[in-house]
């Protein structure tokens, strides 16, 4: 039995049914339905515009569905009260796109920070907690640096340790390898496969790599215009033979059929109306 | 023709009123958390507050002071100069009592506010907003609302009051000093009249506005810094906007304040 079917038989952590989401007028997600189950780690994949930035967005509950459901641990996210949302964010890590650290904060204070909103700890035991985490990404020795004086790579692995340090069951990552040169993208990979297994974490990927994509994965979810293509394992995404998952993994532009009509009607639609 | 005037105007109006309703329920939130956040183990952290009233208030100190007395010294040449024609010089040490504290005094400490800590919020929150720290609050459960503005709210209260005062105090002292020189009497003479004709509401009027002020400065920074949008360019039209906003809000609920205060 392979790992992407060990995980199917495991509890789903987020599960996602008929999501709609709008900016405006605008239709980003449509009828967006999957599920992320525990242990595994989810890739949800997609060209710029496709949704998929919208779609971790409500995932985190940062925006609000039109329609449709998210359920995270079993949580409802559209009927979900202040106080259950803030007990479960403390069950998540996320790591952002440019790492998101807090400015005026060393490396050191940007791990520790969760842990002195949430716990009572005392500050000695704190600061052991934030090295142990620093330790993982290997930062350790750059505790005092200012978030400013950090390189992608590096920014991205502290945002990395303080998503961690609060030793959460569900991660995300927001465009883990973008700005970074192939090795050390390629650290960053191993390094979420690692601490898949030695956490016991569930992760949910958001690329545009496929590198990435393929090197990490247990199951794929590829988006495209708000729709969800295919969902599968990574041999099944490889081998799909839908057009448009194959002009996506080879790169491929897509052509467009222009109707010539139509396009001089958009060219002159909005001076005529004036 | 009119269409897109009116339409301009319109559109104006309704996002006027969207961002007068936003800056109330970010007021209203703060007010939330500072009374029910400590129940919920999520209290509004003093030692921010703190930090806030060094940054808003401690560090401004020095140039309210110098502003505040140039305006005393100023009120005092005009004063004494308008007053001449009538041989009413003398007059102008209730003049300069009653307007400092009721007015000049809240006015410049409010506009030194608005145009140092103002715009520094608005950038800040902004920058925040951009980096999607904003964000990374929220997702770590710590609300921004609570973290990042009840704390700028509580200490503009308290600081703006407390500004006006060091205002007062040396609008007071440079005003005394030209007039003294002038008419030949001591500082402490001019201050012990000046005293004679304040009463409590005069100094309260002043107080009052500031706490109003304050309050404003800190609700347009933030939701101005909130809303940044668009990079960089964004964020150099909200903190300018920041600044240009809560001064002429300042300028018109004076106004309207003096209005009901002094009639």
């Amino acid at each position: 039995m392979n790992t992407a079917e060990q995980h199917s038989l495991r509890d789903p952590v987020i599960e996602v049914d008929g999501l709609v989401a709008c900016y405006g007028s605008r239709k980003i997600l449509d009828d967006v339905s999957f599920d992320v189950r525990s242990g595994e780690i989810m890739v949800i994949m997609g060209g710029s515009g496709s949704g998929k930035s919208t779609l971790l967005r409500h995932m985190l509950a940062l925006n609000r569905a039109v329609s449709g459901s998210i359920r995270v641990f079993g949580l409802e996210m559209g009927g979900v009260s202040s106080r259950e949302l803030h007990q479960l964010r403390q069950r998540m890590g996320v790591s952002f796109q440019n790492g998101a650290l807090f400015n005026s904060l060393n490396v050191e204070d940007n791990v520790i920070f969760p842990l002195r909103e949430h716990t009572v700890l005392d500050d000695n035991t704190m600061r052991i907690m934030a090295r142990m985490k620093l330790e993982v990404v290997n930062m350790a020795g750059f505790e005092k640096l200012m978030p400013a004086q950090l390189s992608g790579g590096m920014a991205k692995r502290t945002a990395l340790a303080r998503a961690i340090v609060m030793d959460p069951k569900l991660l995300f990552f927001d465009e883990p390898s973008a700005g970074l040169d192939p090795v050390v993208s390629a650290d960053l990979d191993e390094l979420i496969l690692r601490l898949r297994d030695a956490m016991d974490v569930s992760i949910v990927v958001v690329t545009h790599e496929l590198d990435s994509a393929f090197r990490i994965a247990d199951r794929i979810l590829v988006l495209d215009k708000g729709k969800v293509l295919i969902i599968g394992t990574v041999d099944e995404v490889k081998n799909s033979d839908n057009e448009r998952v194959q002009n996506l993994l080879n790169r491929r532009s897509e052509d467009v059929i222009v109707d010539p009509d139509e396009y001089m009607q958009r060219l002159t639609d909005e001076l005529i109306g004036l | 023709m009119m269409r897109p005037v009116i339409e301009k105007v319109g559109i104006s109006a309704v996002q006027a009123i969207e961002e007068a309703g936003y800056q109330f329920s970010l007021f209203a939130e703060s007010l939330y958390w500072l009374i029910v956040g400590p129940f919920l183990q999520q209290p509004v952290r003093l030692r921010i507050i703190v930090s806030e009233m060094m940054k808003i208030g401690v560090l401004a100190i020095p140039i309210v002071i110098l502003l505040s007395f140039s305006n005393g010294v100023i009120l005092a040449l005009q004063g004494i100069a308008t007053l001449k024609d009538f041989d009413a010089e003398s007059q102008v040490i209730p003049g300069i009592a009653y307007s400092v504290t009721r007015e000049f005094g809240v006015l410049i400490a409010a506009i030194v506010v608005a145009g140092r800590s103002g715009s520094a919020i608005a950038a800040r929150i902004g920058s925040m907003q951009m980096s999607q720290e904003v964000d990374a609050l929220r997702v770590m459960g710590i609300e921004p609302v609570r973290f990042l503005v009840a704390p700028i709210i509580v200490s503009m209260l308290i600081m703006m009051p407390v500004l006006t005062l060091f205002a007062d105090a040396a609008a007071m002292i440079g005003g005394g000093l030209y007039t003294g020189i002038v008419l030949g009497l001591s500082l402490t003479t001019v201050l012990d009249r000046s005293f004679d004709v304040l009463v409590l509401y005069d100094v309260l009027q002043g107080i009052y506005k500031s706490l109003v002020f304050g309050l404003l400065i800190a609700l347009v920074a933030c939701s101005n810094g909130f809303s940044v949008t668009g990079g960089a360019e964004g964020l150099g039209r909200a903190t300018t906007r920041s600044v240009v906003m809560s001064i002429a809000m300042i300028v018109v609920a004076d106004m309207v304040f003096t209005y009901f205060l002094t009639r």
